[in-house]
């Protein structure tokens, strides 16, 4: 898919607007006005939207306990995140789920998961009833280097193969699951060397490049919208803050996070590229920027002055009929 | 018009009726149809006991054999689920459940409530339980209060086969999710079934016997037992009232509450291990909500605290059987305080 000049502003505006979001939980949390756990997805902007570029509403993906980036990709609407981050009657759960279960059916959006290694069998059903129903829509797993161990990772893989589903398997590989390093313990080669072992083809890609990783998608996507199956993507990438919000990352050798940031930040890089050779100015980043930041700041306060949940409401919503 | 057929038959009937009906639903499972990829038939099994058995040639891509990977294939059902179809997942045998909880329990059973109302997942899990097939320690469990226990889920296990078939109708037309519980003692079970569709709505317990001096509360198989226990009783005078439950979720408490008031002695029979059973669940309900009814003590019934043994001198033993749940009557029917 070739890119044009809006898609690539859109592109920006997206990860952009991924940044801002978790930059300013990161602030809040710390000052203490967000409860629970988030876990932050700044540095890994370029997989969702470069992903998520190939996308239509109907197709599906399913998400990870990082699923902020994912859920604004998708075209969750982004005031009712914040306000479900702050518990608030607002949210996109209204309150019920919190960051690690931001969902929106209706965006295709199946669900930041608290399991690790939940999505990818949902995928795998959102894929199989796309092929009932004759559509050509697709379903994405993410899956973090965590979730890549786990054996609903590996069953759902084999099943997509088996089935032949259009389903697409990306994972995100940052370095560490919770604590533990993944050259540690994934016990292969490497994520495409076991993928391949399922069947599908495999590409491993540099996950703050956007076009990269936008490159990769569009070829496992087209695959699947064809009838010729699953795909899997790793893409190799650097998360700036720790497991969760308050993880001292003492695992990680000193400045990692900073040199990355410094020097392979996806935005970064994505306006390098774009200014110098795709005729966007510099000042047309720049006017993005200024209107995420007004989204985000808008949706903090707005968040903070909306009503919590009303009490009755921890009883509904368990059943559709009971 | 209704003709006397198994429960079997009215299982495989409530799914084909289901699937002519509704082109969103689809069956998956392993062996469900049998034979795929191999080079003789197809549908050579349809399911394990052949429930399943002549679907495929009417559904075709329709009825799904799965690898045995029960964590994908389950979860699948849930994913397609919230995806705008009716699956219908066989997970052959309840005790496999190990394998695949968190598919039904974290993500399935939850959607709704952590999506904040937003979300319908009406997936329909049938499996298999129970002992006395002398297929021992795995294959023989009845853990249904494992499931009763999740909220976001609905436990349906049907004694007779126009229970059966009307109970699975409903399960596949609900748009919650549903465990539907098989006993694989009860497949042969006769019965009369209409021929035409209809469904049986959740939490109404069925008095399947009427009395006034002890009340028998069961579910599955155990219903049998506490009817052949109840009919000698009556010869020895005791008229037992037995509640089938029908469902555990919804549970039906104003019938299981009623029929305690009115005998004001009550026996509960569980094929289960007794603890955090719905046995003691029963029991809690009762002695919760109608104590100043009580005249005797509330008797259980169960399988000991132990895994299904092998050996039949063993199982039939661990099974609670006519006798038992009989001797416990006339404990009951004769205490004074």
């Amino acid at each position: 898919m070739a890119l044009t000049k809006n898609d690539l502003l859109r592109a920006y505006r997206l990860m952009r607007t991924i940044r801002e979001f978790e930059e300013r939980v990161h602030v809040e949390f710390a000052a203490g006005e967000i409860e629970g756990f988030v876990h932050l997805y700044a540095g890994e902007e370029a997989c969702a939207v470069g992903v998520m570029l190939h996308l239509t509403k109907a197709d599906r993906i399913a998400s990870t306990h990082r699923g902020h980036g994912h859920c604004i990709a998708k075209g969750v609407d982004v005031p009712a995140m914040m306000a479900e981050i702050y518990g608030r009657a607002t949210g996109s759960c209204r309150g019920k789920g919190g960051s690690m279960h931001i969902a929106d059916l209706d965006a295709g959006m199946m669900g930041a998961n608290g399991i690790v290694g939940g999505g990818p069998p949902l995928i795998c059903g959102a894929a199989l009833a796309a092929k009932v129903q004759g559509t050509r829509d697709v379903g994405v797993a993410f899956i973090g280097d965590g979730a890549s161990n786990q054996g609903t990772t590996f069953e759902s893989m084999n099943l997509a193969t088996v089935w032949n589903l259009p389903a697409i398997f990306v994972a995100e590989n940052n370095g560490y699951a919770e604590a533990t390093a993944a050259d540690y313990a994934i016990g292969a080669g490497s994520l495409a060397d076991r993928a391949e072992g399922f069947g599908m083809p495999a590409a491993t890609v540099d996950g703050h490049d956007f076009f990269a990783v936008h490159e990769a998608a569009g070829e496992a996507i087209r695959r699947a919208r064809e009838g010729d199956g699953p795909s899997f993507i790793e893409c190799q990438v650097n998360r700036y803050y720790g497991h969760y919000e308050g993880d001292a990352q003492t695992y990680r050798p000193p400045g990692e996070a900073e040199a990355a940031r410094a020097n392979h930040d996806c935005l970064d890089m994505f306006a390098g590229r774009v200014t110098a050779s795709a005729g966007i100015e510099r000042e047309e980043l720049d006017d993005i920027d200024r209107a995420v930041a007004a989204l985000i700041d808008g949706a903090v306060s707005s968040a903070k002055a909306d009503p919590a949940p009303a009490a009755s409401e921890y009883l509904t919503d368990v059943y559709i009929d009971y | 018009m209704a003709r006397t057929i198994t429960l079997l038959q009215a299982i495989n009937e409530a799914l084909d009726q289901e699937m002519a009906r509704d082109s969103s639903v689809i069956v998956m499972g392993e062996d469900v149809v049998g034979g795929s990829g191999a080079e003789g038939e197809m549908d050579a099994w349809g399911g394990p006991l052949g429930v399943t058995k002549g679907l495929y040639g009417k559904y075709g891509d329709r009825m799904l054999d799965t690898p045995i990977t029960e964590s994908a294939f389950i979860g699948a059902a849930v994913g397609a689920a919230a995806s705008g179809l009716r699956p219908v997942a066989e997970l052959m045998f309840s005790d496999f459940v190990g394998v695949c909880f968190d598919q039904i329990y974290n993500q399935a059973a939850k959607f709704r409530y952590m999506f904040g109302g937003r979300a319908e997942t009406p997936v329909v899990v049938r499996t298999m339980y129970g002992a006395g097939l002398r297929a021992a320690a795995q294959h023989s469990q009845s853990p249904y209060s494992i499931f009763t226990h999740v909220p976001g889920l609905k436990c349906v296990m049907p004694v007779t086969p126009y229970d059966a078939k009307g109970l699975l109708i409903q399960a596949i037309r609900d748009n919650d999710p549903v465990i539907f519980f098989e006993h694989k003692g009860l497949y042969e079970t006769e019965g009369e079934v209409p021929e035409q569709s209809y469904s049986i709505p959740f939490g109404e317990a069925n008095v399947v016997r009427e009395g006034n001096d002890v009340s028998i509360i069961s579910l599955g198989l155990m219903v049998h037992r506490s009817l052949e226990a109840a009919e000698t009783l009556a010869g020895e005078g005791i008229q037992c009232e037995v509640v089938d439950l029908r469902t555990t979720s919804p549970l039906d408490e104003d019938t299981v509450l009623e029929s305690a008031e009115n005998t004001g002695r009550v026996v509960v029979v569980d094929e289960a291990p007794p603890r955090c059973s719905i046995a003691t669940d029963i029991s809690a309900l009762i002695a919760q909500h109608a104590f100043d009814a009580l005249e005797a003590p509330i008797s259980l019934v169960t399988a000991p605290h132990t895994p299904v043994p092998f050996a039949g001198v063993l199982e039939d033993q661990y099974m609670p059987d006519a006798a038992r749940i009989a001797a416990a009557v006339r404990s009951v029917a004769g205490y004074a305080p």
